[in-house]
Formats: C-alpha cells, structure tokens, sequence
C-alpha cells in the first residue's frame, strides 16, 4: 500500500464514510465542483453527486444550522468551513443551538465541522487561526485536532460516526507535508483516546497537532546534546480530554511542558495546567511550563509570525528549565 | 410615529382569503377548538403564575390564535410535516399535538416536562408528532428548519417544514441566511412571518425600512403572500397554498400574516411603549376569537356546538392542571445526564460528590430582576 499524505487522508475517510453510509453527506462553499479551496473534497461531487456534496452560499450560520436540521432527521452532514477561521459566523449556531439540542430537547445531533486550521503558512490574522479554546467551554461539542495522517483519517472517521457533534480540526501546515501508510480495513482512531507519540521517562511534552512535530524534533535534539529522555503526549482529542493519559504522563515524568499553537491566555494548557493542579498535585517536581503562541492576532510577515508561534528552539529551551529545575 | 407599526397601527385588510370553501364542518369546528385551547390555556397559566406556581416568565399569544392555529393546520400531520414554532405559537404546537399536562409541566419546571426541567416554556419539540423546539436566539429555526427540509429533499420524502419567525427576528443574520440557503436548494419550507407590530418594544419602523416584510420575498427569488392573521380561514388558506407548492417541488414561500400582540412581550411587560387606545381597538375591534365565532354563527353552526368545545376545553386543562399540580420536581443530580450519547452523564464535581441536592430550598424568585415585585 502506497503512502497518503494528511490531506489525502481525510478524502479517503469522506469517500469511505459516503459509500458506507447513504445518510453522510456535505455541504459547504466550493466544495463541489471545484472541491474545495484545498481540494480536499475533490472528486466527491463526480462520485456522489450535488445532493450529496452541497455547494453552499457564503453562509456558515445556515450550513452548522441546516446541519443540525437534517441531523435531527437521522443524515449525517459534513459542513465544510473553507478556512476554519469562519466557524465564528457559526459560532451561535454551534453554541447555542447544536450543543444544548441533545440536553435540552433530547434531539440528537450527529454531524461534524471540519476545516483547514492552523499558522505556520503566512495565512495572516484570517487564515490561519487555532479555534480551540472558544469552543472548549461548550458542553455538548466535541473537538478533535489530528497530527498524523492516519489520525486524521481515522479520527475523522469516528467523527461522522459519533452519536453528537464533533469539531474537526485539520491543520493546514500538515496537509501535504507528511504522508504515511494507512493502516488497513475500516481504521478507526477512538475519540477521546491521546497517543503517545514518544517514550520518555524524564520529561513530558503534552501538544497536540502540529506542534507535536516540533515537540518530537525538540526531544530528539535533548536526547541527543543532554541525554535527556522525553516523552511527548498527542492529545488528538480535545473534548472530552484524556485525563488519564495526562495523569499517567505526569506520574512518570514529574515534569510537564504544556505546548499549543493557539494564544496563551484562556487557552487549552491552563485547563490541563488546573486538572493537574487537581489530581496530581504531589507528583510534580517542578512548575508546568507553557509554550504557546503570544497573545496577539497572528500577523503575516514570516519574521512576524515567526516570532509570534512556538518554534522548536522555543521547546528546547522549555525542555532544558524543566529538567534543570 | 408616522409609520410605526403598520400592523400596530391599524387593522390589517381583510384580504381575498377566507372563504374557507376547502374545510369541512368538522375541519371548521377545530380550527375553533384549537384557539379556545389555545387562550383558555394561558388563561389558566396566568391563573398559575399569579399563584407563583409558574417558575420564570409567562409568554402570550392573546390576540394571535389565529395565526398559529390557522397555519399549522393547513400542514398534513398524516404525511410527517413538522413545524418550529415560535413563543407566540402555543396554539401551532397544540395543533400538533401538543398536550396541556406538557405546557403546564414545562411552565412549572416539573421533572416530568417534556424537557425534564432543563428548559423553559414552550421550548420543546417531539419528532414523531412533528414540532421542533425553538431556541430564544431569534432566527436561527430558520436554518435549522432550512435543513430538516433538505433531508426531506435528499430522501424524496413527501414531506412539508414550517418555521415561524416573528417581525423582530427578519432583521438578524440566521433568518437571511436561513432562507436564502433554503431557497436555493428550494427546499419544502414554508416560512411565516408573524407580522405582530412588536418585537418587545421596538415596533416595526425601527426594525425596518421595507415597506413591507412580505417584499423580502422578492428578493430571495421566492414566492411571497400576506394575510390577515387574525382571519384564521385566511391564515389558513394562504398557508395551505405554500404548503401545496412546498409539496410539488415549488420551493420556500414567505408569508407575513398581520396580527397584532395584545399582551407585552412577557407577563412583567406593562406596555409603556404602545400608543393609548391601540390595544382596546384591537381587543374590541378585531379579536380573532371573536370574529371566527360570529362567522361561524352566520353559517351553519350553533351556539351549543361551540359550547360544548368550550366545556371540553375546560374539563382538558383542569385535568393537565391536577396532573401538573401533582408532578414531582426534577432530581437535582438528573442535571449532569444526557449531554452527550457517550458519556450518558458527567461527573459530578469534587464537592458534589454522593450529594443529591446543592442546598435544602429551592428561591424561587419571582422575577428575572426585569422589573420590581
């Protein structure tokens, strides 16, 4: 079997997920016949046709909104955002509507919202966004973030699949960067469920998405200039998060280093900053550490840009304060 | 006030609807049923929420019966049509289906309601008989019923949606992109616009500078027709042939019934805003309960036959009141189930834990702090 890339990966789960379920359908702006700004839902519309592969006006109210309608009648929509960026036009919809119908009405409300998310391509303060932490206090949504081709098809498999509504992040730096062979047959990836990406035993990086790849290229370099010994933690899921993987990490390492793309303040690693403040207090050995993106909207220049996102260097050091502490 | 309100203002038209040739006797008789139900119901509620039984805010459709009752009447409950109504559209939901014991438990926060006590009102739904819960962001059941139509399509289904939005809800982004998307894919959505004078305080001039809501139409490419709202044959009519074209692959249809809100926006709302005599002139001059009465009497109906339905009406209520009256309260920890399919439940925090209720009376406040009690 040949290599996939990211990209590709979450194709071969829309072609596969279509052709086994005539309810699963999707709907968004240019994903028909052009399909899609980055083409991953190219060829979808000559297979499946325009009912199934909807192309929408520049509504993202009404695509989440018309979603959680046929949800309710038993379909299983795919709303594509062009960029994820958008999802905030939806943001009521997603909020207030989407999240609270199985609680409150007991409507069920299976369907997903995927979209190219994520910097590191000069996409400015529009295009390259990290949507995570808005949504992360919203009970009722689900949100997964894919670092590896297979993950992403196999997350985006079990998305369509899942009972409620599951936020699909795909990093658009990853899209045609890394490839892998997919593993075969039906290849589900469990929500909820984090990887470990690398064993460790003296220090652990918990990131998810693309900066598990420089969480990986930092604990390589340690390794090897400071013979430290790091293990690094790929959430996939960020709700409902892994908790126990996150518990089990830090038992063993006793030093963390919390590293997301997205801004820092209200963002992702001060809650798992607090839910090991919770559980397990007594097993640290040194402060957590945060690297994550400064608190500005993201700017285009690449020495800009650069300077805003976590880069490996900044891993490295974190790493070395962490261990020396 | 030179244009505000043109429904506030003055009586709508009496328009070339309400022949009511299409109904049969008994049709007729229900239509007039379901607005007796429809009033006597918030009649006995405000009854319970001057007794502080009813826990939040009371909404009513005084004056407005026709338009929820006519229009949801002309759907076809045998071919699965499914509406979304609004808060002024009790009588819709009674239409189909809708029970008094259900209203009256929502309104108590029973733990029994239709939502458990997880939400207030008339904010429920049920699939099988064909009524989706709105939510209190206005528009965004026009998106929603925009999809629940498109799966119609998909399916080849024969089936029709229905979605009330009110004159307030035309200006936000959901209600255009709603059924803007709705039309074209031309969707089977019919979508009425309760033209009621009010949203809140705010009346129809300071919503918009259309001339009317019912131009909106033009502009979606769809097809557009205005009622008499308080004419519940008209209501009727005009919405049974939206939903007709609906059926035959016609597309969405926008209607604006003009109807007039004779109680405020909720219970509290002492009406400062509306122009003395406005509301009398309604009351006195165009009831749609009263007017749907003498009509029926001009016919061949007899005074008894509508007494009779009173009397049921009555002996309905009184018995969904006992059984409201007498449901129990929800479960406290019933709070942290069903927020997803998987987990059934979360877990409940640190110092919660083997609690079953987080303190020993529940305040019932008589107010939302709107105004002073």
């Amino acid at each position: 079997m040949s290599e996939v890339t990211y990209l590709e990966a979450i194709r071969e789960a829309l072609f596969e997920e279509m052709e086994r379920d005539k309810n699963v359908f999707c709907l968004g702006e240019d994903i028909g016949a052009y399909g899609g700004a980055f083409k991953v839902t190219e060829g979808l519309i000559a297979k499946y046709g325009e009912q199934r592969v909807i192309d929408t006006p520049i509504s993202e109210a009404a695509i989440i909104g018309a979603a959680a309608g046929a949800a309710h009648m038993g379909m299983r929509p795919v709303c594509e955002m062009q960029f994820i960026d958008f999802i905030s036009t939806g943001y009521d919809m997603l909020t207030n509507y989407v999240a609270t119908a199985r609680y409150r009405a007991m409507l069920p409300c299976p369907m997903v919202v995927r979209g190219p998310s994520g910097g590191y391509v000069r996409g400015g303060p529009f295009h390259s966004q990290n949507p995570e932490a808005a949504f992360l206090h919203t009970p009722g949504l689900k949100m997964v973030y894919p670092a590896t081709a297979s993950d992403a098809k196999g997350l985006l498999k079990s998305a369509i699949r899942d009972e409620d509504c599951v936020l699909y992040f795909e990093h658009k730096y990853l899209y045609r960067r890394i490839k892998e062979e997919m593993p075969a047959g039906d290849h589900l990836t469990p929500i909820g469920k984090a990887r470990i990406a690398r064993e460790g035993k003296d220090v652990s990086i918990i990131t998810y998405a693309a900066t598990v790849w420089k969480a990986l290229e930092a604990a390589e370099q340690v390794e090897k200039d400071d013979g430290l010994s790091v293990e690094v933690i790929d959430l996939r899921t960020l709700l409902p998060m892994d908790d126990e993987a996150i518990i089990a990490t830090v038992k063993k390492t006793n030093r963390v280093l919390i590293v997301h793309e997205d801004t820092r303040t209200g963002g992702i690693a001060g809650e798992i900053t607090a839910r090991i403040n919770e559980s397990a207090f007594e097993w640290l050995d040194a402060p957590i550490l945060r690297v994550t993106a400064a608190d500005v909207p993201l700017p285009y220049s690449p020495p800009l840009e650069d300077y805003v996102l976590p880069q490996t260097s900044d891993i490295v050091l974190a790493l070395r304060k962490l261990a020396a502490y | 006030m030179a244009r505000a309100g043109t429904a506030a203002s003055k009586p709508a038209k009496i328009s070339q609807d309400g022949q009511g040739l299409s109904l049969t006797r008994d049709q007729k008789l229900d239509l007039y049923y379901y607005m007796r139900l429809t009033r006597s119901l918030e009649e006995r509620l405000v009854n319970l929420y001057r007794q502080t039984k009813v826990v939040g805010g009371l909404f009513r459709s005084l004056g407005q019966e026709a338009d929820a009752v006519g229009s949801a009447y002309a759907l076809d409950r045998s071919k699965g049509d499914v509406l979304s109504p609004l808060i002024r559209n009790l009588g819709s939901m009674l239409v189909q289906g809708a029970k008094p014991n259900e209203i009256i438990k929502q309104y108590m926060a029973k733990g029994d309601s239709p939502t458990r006590g997880r939400e207030l009102n008339i904010h429920y739904g049920d699939l099988v008989r064909g009524f989706i819960g709105q939510i209190s962001h206005l528009g965004d059941m026009v998106p929603v019923m925009a999809g629940v139509t498109l799966s119609f399509k998909m399916r080849k289904e024969n089936r029709v949606g229905l979605v009330y939005v009110g004159d307030g809800a035309t200006s936000t982004g959901a209600f255009h992109e709603g059924i803007n998307f709705a039309a074209v894919q031309r969707c089977p959505l019919v979508v009425v616009v309760e033209n009621n004078g009010y949203a809140y305080s705010t009346p129809l001039s300071k919503q918009t500078a259309a001339r009317q809501l019912v131009d909106k139409a033009i502009g979606y490419g769809i097809a557009g027709e205005q009622a008499d709202g308080n004419d519940v044959v008209a209501t009727y009519e005009v919405t049974k042939r939206a939903v007709d074209r609906a059926r035959a692959g016609g597309g969405v249809t926008l209607i604006e019934l003009m109807t007039y809100r004779r109680k405020g926006h909720a219970e509290h709302d002492n009406q400062s805003y509306v122009p003395p005599g406005e509301i009398d002139r309604w009351a006195s001059e165009n009831d749609p309960i009263d007017r749907y009465v003498k009509r029926l009497l001009a016919e061949e109906f007899d005074q008894s036959e509508l007494a009779r339905l009173d009397v049921r009406v009555k002996e309905e209520i009184d018995r969904a009141t006992d059984e409201a009256e007498a449901s129990p309260m929800p479960e406290p920890t019933d709070a942290l189930v069903g927020i997803y399919a998987e987990p059934p439940a979360v877990a409940p925090l640190w110092f919660r834990e083997g609690i079953k209720s987080a303190v020993e009376v529940h305040e019932r406040p008589s107010s939302w702090g709107t105004h002073d009690v």
